[in-house]
């Protein structure tokens, strides 16, 4: 499992690359779900990076979109485009939007606008229930999707329809905008909330690269029931001087100073 | 067979929905209903009942059917979601929006319960604003069909045409225009009635008030011309052009706010390649009102008689 940990260091360190040269993006949330995205993309997801529309992909959504950094450096890491396209984040003469945008390869679903990524994902588990195909749907949800009433429509749905080929990894990181979560709409305990609708509901340290394989392998094993991973993390993991700093929310800009500092902490990691 | 109604008969375009759903059921296996509990409203319960494995349900949640029909057409199936025009266009316009426009899904989005005819449902279920909303996002192509046999001629139309629809139902009962033969294609208007004195660009249930609007013109020596504007967007610039150049003037006629529909989009194409005096009949921005389908076009001016008020401004 090192490498995974090795592919998530990388994420980071490529996607504050990336925030760093297009001069905006959200740092804090991209750090958090890195350990996430190594995982899929490099050990649990079936997909062809040569093929990004192949229709039987596992399919993947990015629900937090303003994440994207990460999501897109790791898609340059699996071989979708080169990584100097990822580095092109939020430029003109880019597909590297600053939020998703399905005219990049390997990005299955627009987000940005938050809580309509797990209903497109449920919206892709029913297409492949319909038509017989056994591709999973995994959507990363923040804690802004779980305050849109969008994602809980699409919750009790899903656990209504035991769509068991859809997963929701929740990256709880705790923060918000402007404020932390449990001062703007806390949220509780959403894991209890997400299984009395009907969802096999696991909590793993989101920063665990043993933990979330082994949740998503247990998800893939789980019938009857979609699986929400409840994922504890630290926003701006990795970087301390960005650990749980509401200001790294983003969109923010880094000085070369901060870049530096802050690739040498991970490449030391 | 496919059976079509009578010219002159009132028939719900609601029917018509039901018929070419379960037509179109048998006809291609590559799309499927989406449905929040109302296929009783929009006419889709034909097909629940014969094919009810072409349907999905999601229960009273649009939001999520909306962007839910995003992801399914990424898998390659065609999603025809359907319910009221105030919950489609409204409460979910962004799911549409981003979910289906944005990333150009093949996805269809048909309502009924359009314009003030919602039955007495009253203001809220009346949808005066679809057509200004869905013609503002880039891309979708909307159409309001002027009958049941029109509607019937077009959602066939729409699955074959690649990329987002948005199409108007309609509710109740209205005079049937077009017979079994009508051609029907997305952008070309159908003049419906020759004419010289003005033209009467309509859309929707307004068609067969503007044809009813001609023939009292007619008694009084006005060479009324009448254009069926099915397609809203793209609009048909040739028709529009024909008639600023060859008639009077133009009036508008719409079951809708007068401000961004079928008024706005046919002024805009004038404005741009041949002026001309116009006229628009809609709901002059205001919110409906309960009543009955055949009382409120008289309290909304937006019946046959304010048609021909406006053509006679133009003479």
């Amino acid at each position: 499992m090192t490498d995974l940990k090795q592919i998530a260091n990388t994420i980071r360190a490529e996607c504050l690359k990336a925030i760093h040269a297009g001069r905006s993006g959200h740092p804090g949330g991209s750090l958090s779900i890195a350990d996430m995205l190594a995982v899929l993309y490099f050990d649990v997801m079936n997909v062809d990076p040569a093929q990004p529309a192949w229709k039987g992909r596992d399919r993947f959504i990015l629900s937090k979109g303003h994440a994207c950094p990460s999501l897109y450096v790791a898609l340059a890491l699996k071989g979708y485009f080169p990584m100097e396209e990822a580095l092109k984040l939020r430029k003109i003469d880019s597909f590297a939007e600053g939020h998703p945008d399905v005219g990049m390869p390997g990005i299955d679903a627009p987000s940005g606008s938050l809580g309509m990524g797990l209903s497109q994902g449920l919206g892709m588990a029913l297409g492949g229930r319909h038509l017989g195909q056994d591709f999973r749907t995994h959507v990363i949800l923040g804690d802004g999707d779980l305050q849109e009433g969008n994602t809980w429509e699409a919750i009790m749905l899903a656990g209504h329809k035991k769509m068991d080929t859809l997963v929701a990894v929740y990256d709880s990181n705790k923060l918000q905008g402007d404020a932390p979560v449990a001062t703007q709409l806390n949220l509780g305990d959403v894991g209890a909330k997400v299984a009395t609708f009907g969802w096999h509901v696991l909590y793993v340290n989101g920063h665990d690269t043993d933990a979330l394989k082994a949740a998503l392998e247990e998800a893939k094993t789980t019938k009857g029931k979609p699986t929400f991973i409840v994922a504890d993390t630290v926003k701006g993991k990795g970087v301390s001087f960005m650990e749980g700093v509401l200001f790294w929310h983003g969109s923010v800009t880094m000085t070369d100073q901060q870049l530096t500092d802050a690739l040498k902490e991970l490449e030391h990691a | 067979m496919l059976d079509y109604w009578t010219v002159g008969e009132d028939v719900s375009v609601r029917d018509a929905f039901g018929r070419i759903l379960v037509h179109m059921a048998a006809e291609r296996s590559d799309w499927v209903l989406l449905d929040a509990d109302v296929a009783g409203g929009t006419g889709a319960k034909p097909l629940v009942a014969e094919y009810p494995d072409r349907v999905m349900q999601f229960g009273i949640a649009e939001q999520n059917m909306m962007a839910a029909a995003g992801g399914v057409a990424d898998t390659g199936l065609i999603p025809v979601v359907s319910t009221f025009g105030a919950f489609g266009c409204m409460r979910a316009h962004e799911q549409f929006r981003t979910a289906i426009a944005y990333p150009e899904r093949n996805a269809k989005l048909c309502c009924s319960h359009v314009g003030l005819d919602v039955g007495p449902d009253g203001a809220s279920a009346q949808m005066l604003e679809d057509l200004a909303t869905m013609r503002a996002i880039p891309g979708v192509v909307v159409i309001s069909p002027a009958d049941a046999n029109e509607f019937m001629k077009a959602f066939p139309a729409i699955l074959a045409h690649e990329g987002p629809v948005y199409m108007r139902i309609g509710r109740s009962p209205t005079p049937v225009v077009f017979g079994a033969d009508h051609t029907f294609e997305i952008g070309k208007a159908t003049r419906v009635r020759e004419g010289t004195d003005v033209t009467v660009i309509a859309t929707g249930v307004m068609v067969a008030r503007a044809m009813a609007a001609a023939d009292m013109l007619a008694e009084e020596g006005v060479s009324v011309r009448v254009v069926n504007m099915a397609t809203i967007k793209p609009i048909d610039v040739a028709e529009v052009v024909a008639a600023a150049s060859e008639t009077g003037g133009i009036v508008t006629a719409e079951d809708h706010n007068v401000f961004g529909g079928l008024g706005s989009a046919v002024a805009e194409c004038a404005a741009q390649h041949r002026p001309a005096k116009m006229k628009f009949v809609g709901v002059n921005d205001r919110f409906g009102k309960s009543g009955e389908h055949d009382e409120l076009p008289a309290m909304f001016s937006i019946d046959a008689s304010a048609i021909i008020t406006a053509c006679k401004t133009l003479l």
